[in-house]
């Protein structure tokens, strides 16, 4: 399978990219809308599943229409997917009149300016951009404003949400920045893996962990479940060792690689629901979610800690 | 309304609902054409945005905010806005000279045309987590006109876009929440009407 992958020429891996996922979410589609049709006790909550899966095609589509269209594309959709998750996270962190300054850097100097050396490509500049000096900017400018009250507590989940939203989430474009020995539209691919691995691992444990039972902790919070979370690592890893042939991996590397992406997703994804259990909120967004551009921070949220954790665990592996 | 004004006015709600998602919750009311004054708190001049990027584009033409002479006159660029994005109705915040000359007379002119009013009956933005006690023009429009559904509306989050005195906006999710009308009672007096708007405006707050 990996080498019949690997024989197609680059734009038969495309369009095999294309068919496996539309065809992917038309399969589930018509699975639900049978199961559906039989069982009548059965079509409520799947009516829960539905805008799940609208949600799921959307964000489909326009992922692989910018993927197809190249790099500059690619990178342009993270920079406004980091934007309105940044803004939905700062919606319900804790900021003061003397916050603003530091807002508008975070989103009007930073964001851009993250987006930027990954277009250019500065590896090293970017890694250390937000983690560094942004880590230092942001709560000196807070303190120029002279608003000390829950000082830490602003700064700190102003810088979180940064690293979170922008940070993260700009590791996934910079996958094209890794110079293997291939062209460097060939590490496309390597988004694509990513991608398609981290969200096929979340979706499975989503759907597994509803069929479950809710065990939770005494304040609330849901109970970590190993079955689910195997579930997801199992599909994340399938998927990552079907997609060998479009990637320098060989099967088993491959395998190790989506693991490796699969947990640092999940584990994130973790931490985000203990924030949000914290802040009493079930989504990232507005409340009740009734207008398209809410949560969209819940959907993608493992791959901003899990692009991090891969990028740099190819780099160190491969030696680029 | 002349074309320009209508394309400033689609880009201001496009960087509006960039900014802030513009989510509009019509709990207690439909957007109907109905004769309407809508109130709400106020924080920020981006209030104005937010209520208008609730209503149908159809509404638009016909659903005017009040706007202060002495702050929205003083250069050319304000009054254009306000006139051609907006077709405000222009009112004097102090009293002149002549005492006889009812401040709200522009007002009460435009809701005899038919036009429905978006009123902030603070008076001016605030920077408090409550709304300011309401004054009077509320009242005096709901006795002239007592036909005019009154709508209460809550902006949320809105103070955390652009505070009073800043210029740059900052992208924070923000709502607007349309409650049931209220209606003045027979027998209601200024003080408990204005306390009782003001309460329909803060329990909106929460939900």
């Amino acid at each position: 399978m990996t080498s019949f992958i690997r024989a197609l020429s680059e734009s038969q891996q495309i369009g095999l990219m294309v068919v496996v996922i539309f065809g992917g979410l038309i399969a589930t589609h018509a699975v639900l809308v049978c199961r559906s049709a039989r069982y009548q006790s059965i079509a409520t909550s799947l009516r829960a599943d539905r805008p799940l899966l609208k949600r799921s095609w959307i964000m489909a589509l326009v992922f692989v229409l910018c993927w197809i269209l190249g790099s500059a594309w690619s990178t342009a959709l993270f920079l406004g997917l980091s934007f309105i998750a940044l803004r939905e996270f700062i919606t319900w962190s804790p900021t003061h009149r003397a916050d603003h300054r530091s807002l508008i850097l975070s989103f009007f100097i930073l964001l851009p300016l993250q987006y930027a050396l990954v277009w250019w490509g500065l590896l090293d500049v970017l890694t250390v951009l937000i983690p560094v000096y942004a880590f230092i900017a942001l709560p000196v400018l807070g303190a120029s404003q002279g608003d000390t009250v829950r000082f830490l507590d602003r700064n700190a989940q102003l810088h979180w949400g940064v690293m979170v939203c922008v940070f993260g989430l700009s590791h996934v474009p910079a996958l094209v920045i890794l110079d293997f020995e291939h062209s460097s539209t060939r590490s496309l691919f390597l988004v694509m893996f990513l991608v398609l691995v981290v969200q096929s691992c979340m979706l499975a444990q989503h759907l597994a962990a509803k069929r479950l039972a809710r065990h939770t902790l005494p304040n609330g919070l849901r109970v970590f479940q190993w079955r689910p979370w195997l579930v997801g690592m199992f599909v994340g890893g399938l998927v990552g060792a079907l997609m060998a042939g479009m990637t320098p991996f060989k099967p088993g590397e491959a395998l190790a690689m989506a693991w490796i992406a699969c947990v640092g997703g999940t584990l994130g994804h973790r931490v985000m629901a203990a924030i949000k259990h914290d802040k009493g909120i079930q989504r990232w967004g507005r409340l009740s979610g009734t207008t398209g551009a809410t949560g969209l921070l819940d959907r993608i949220d493992a791959l901003c800690f899990a692009a991090p954790v891969f990028l740099h665990a190819l780099r160190w592996y491969f030696d680029v | 309304m002349s074309w320009a004004g209508n394309v400033v006015g689609l880009l201001l709600l496009g960087v509006v609902r960039l900014l802030t998602g513009a989510q509009a919750r019509w709990l207690g009311c439909p957007p109907t054409a109905e004769q309407r004054i809508y109130f709400s708190n106020h924080q920020s001049h981006a209030d104005l945005l937010m209520i208008w990027s609730a209503l149908p584009s159809e509404l638009r033409h016909c659903v005017r905010p009040i706007a202060a002479t002495d702050y929205w006159t003083t250069s050319w660029l304000r009054m254009w806005v306000t006139t051609n994005v907006f077709n405000a109705v222009y009112v004097q915040r102090t009293r002149g000279e002549d005492s006889d000359e009812d401040p709200l007379a522009p007002v009460v002119q435009a809701l005899n045309a038919g036009d429905s009013i978006i009123l902030f009956p603070e008076g001016t933005r605030g920077n408090a987590a409550l709304p300011q006690p309401f004054k009077a023009g509320l009242y005096n429009l709901a006795k002239q006109f007592p036909n005019v559904v009154l709508v209460p509306a809550w902006i949320d989050n809105i103070q955390r876009v652009m505070p009073k005195g800043e210029v740059v906006p900052v992208p924070v999710l923000c709502s607007v929440t349309f409650g049931k009308p209220i209606a003045l009672t027979f027998d209601e007096n200024r003080h408990d009407f204005l306390a009782r708007a003001r309460n329909a405006v803060i329990a909106l707050k929460t939900q």
